[in-house]
């Protein structure tokens, strides 16, 4: 079983590092033509940083000895190293623990990709490096112990979070709230039209995103086994569901199904079942995608009227499709789709479950959005966050990057 | 010579090249540019925000002819662009006071 479980993981870490790409793409075509590289940058170097930061200390942070009341690992997994003899709190194991960090490492990379989908267009790039380097290690980091570890303090009063509802999405979306808020609105936001410049390059990276959420659903089960098919099949659920909830909403309420709409949905109904994945049945997954269409489709026009310029949405999607995804795995999750979870108030469970899922998701909330106000607050008062006013409408692409997306006609002489 | 700049709906183009190729006309320019007429825009909306588009996509041409043929291209164009619909577009005529063939230096009507 070593080798299977172990092939099936690493398998999975490749297709949840696709998925920051895929992410890039999605941010990419939502932006102005004159942003779409800084955006997709900002998710490039997600890539870089968090996966050396990870490697260093992090992932020993995460998954080494825990120091006390489950609060943090220790330096003793530090540079990858001492992984041969399993992970703690984890028993005897088969899979490879090496092949598990590395797993987990590929989560923490989307996670802090993600919040760019709310500092888009305005956020100075060395900046956002540092932003996610220190979010990296005082946000990121406990939370996935608390829960990712079965000695964080959350994990072992026995809440249920199989692929990162808190850690990943709630977190990414309160984190981003946070930051928006420290950093203010894009210039001339919501007076002036900010529309998407390319739906086609967000519906190939919703495409991409899905299919590696395979990876990071199914991985999840860390090893091939029933509770991976599950976790799989629910995913592939979830986000039919979530497309045509979605959808359903917008032609009700606004006459047009939008192409838009539709990657959305798909989108919320992935991450409403994160949690859920391994541990309801799949109607109950149909169940939790189709309301995550609707509830989502309904949170992104919050912030027009809250005026917060959460530019892509990373709260509306993330944030309140994570949050909808806790409470109904405190709702539905059975033991007869995997023993080592519960059952929830509608499976014969009562209460408990749905009250560990509340306290979760209200920890990680409180959690994320104070330490990440107060990092963003740091920063901005030091090196600054924002880009000065003439960098923004010249665009980022070319005062950030020196480059630009799409150039017509000739590029001008080598050298000056 | 006169000048004569017609702004019409892209799919016409063909129509009016075509039309305008019959006639015996040596040349023209065009271009894809944007504006807005009694048409005005449209409405898009994503993720529910609705957005105005003031500006709607049209093509530009640009032809020189000789002031004997203004007025048979000028009705080639209306009539092989029209639609009957609003947003149809313009045309508009300017006298041209100077024009030069590059390659030969051969000046005025010499070079339409």
């Amino acid at each position: 079983m070593h080798a299977v479980n172990t092939t099936w993981v690493l398998v999975s870490a490749a297709l949840v590092l696709f998925m920051t790409p895929g992410l890039a793409l999605f941010y990419g075509g939502m932006v102005r033509s004159k942003n779409v590289l800084a955006v997709m940058m900002n998710n490039f170097v997600a890539m870089g940083v968090v996966t050396v930061l990870w490697a260093l200390i992090a992932g020993s942070l995460v998954f080494g000895t825990d120091v006390g009341h489950g609060l943090i690992g220790d330096a003793s997994l530090a540079g990858l190293g001492n992984l041969g003899r399993g992970l703690a709190g984890f028993g005897p194991m088969t899979v490879s623990p090496l092949a598990v960090v590395t797993f987990q490492m590929m989560f923490a990379v989307i996670t802090a990709a993600l919040i760019s989908g709310g500092t888009t267009d305005r956020i100075k790039f060395p900046s956002f490096v540092l932003f996610i380097s220190v979010w990296l290690l005082l946000v990121y980091v406990p939370l996935a112990h608390w829960v990712f570890s079965p000695n964080g303090w959350l994990a072992h009063r026995g809440v249920l979070d199989f692929a990162g509802g808190t850690v990943v999405e709630i977190n990414s979306g309160f984190s981003t709230l946070a930051i928006v808020l420290v950093l203010g609105r894009r210039r001339g936001w919501p007076s002036e039209g900010m529309a998407p410049h390319s739906v086609p390059l967000s519906l190939l990276g919703v495409g991409i995103l899905w299919f590696g959420w395979f990876g990071f659903n199914a991985g999840s089960a860390l090893g091939m086994n029933s509770v991976a098919v599950y976790a799989f099949v629910n995913t592939a659920l979830a986000a039919a569901a979530g497309l045509l909830g979605w959808l359903c909403f917008e032609r009700v309420r606004e006459d047009y199904p939008t192409t838009l709409g539709a990657a959305s949905g798909a989108v919320a109904g992935m991450v409403a079942i994160t949690p859920c994945a391994g541990f309801v049945q799949p109607m109950a997954a149909l169940l939790i995608g189709v309301l995550a269409g609707v509830v989502c489709a309904m949170a992104v026009r919050l912030k027009f009227r809250l005026r917060y310029d959460d530019s892509l949405d990373v709260l509306g999607v993330h944030g309140v499709g994570g949050l909808l995804g806790m409470i109904l795995l405190g709702l539905f999750a059975t033991r007869s789709v995997n023993r080592a979870g519960a059952d929830g108030l509608l499976t014969g469970g009562g209460f408990h479950l749905l009250g560990l899922e509340s306290l979760a998701a209200v920890v990680t909330m409180a959690f994320a959005f104070g330490v990440t106000w107060l990092i963003a607050t740091a920063i901005d008062r030091t090196i600054g966050l924002r880009v000065s006013p003439e960098a923004e409408s010249r665009g980022l692409d070319l005062s950030q990057h020196a480059e630009s997306a799409y150039s017509i006609g000739g590029m001008g002489r080598i050298g000056s | 010579m006169q000048l004569i700049v017609a702004v019409i709906k892209p799919f016409k183009l063909e129509d009016v090249k075509q039309r305008l190729k019959e006639l015996g006309v040596h040349g023209m320019t065009v271009t894809e540019v944007q504006g807005f007429g009694r048409q005005h825009g449209h409405t898009e909306v994503y993720r529910g925000a609705e957005y105005q588009v003031d500006f709607v996509p049209k093509i530009r041409i640009e032809l020189a002819v000789d002031d004997a043929q203004t007025h048979e291209v000028v009705d080639a164009i209306v009539d092989s662009a029209r639609t009957g619909a609003i947003g149809d577009g313009k045309i508009w005529v300017q006298p041209m006071d100077a024009l030069v063939r590059i390659r030969t230096g051969e000046r005025g009507p010499d070079a339409l």
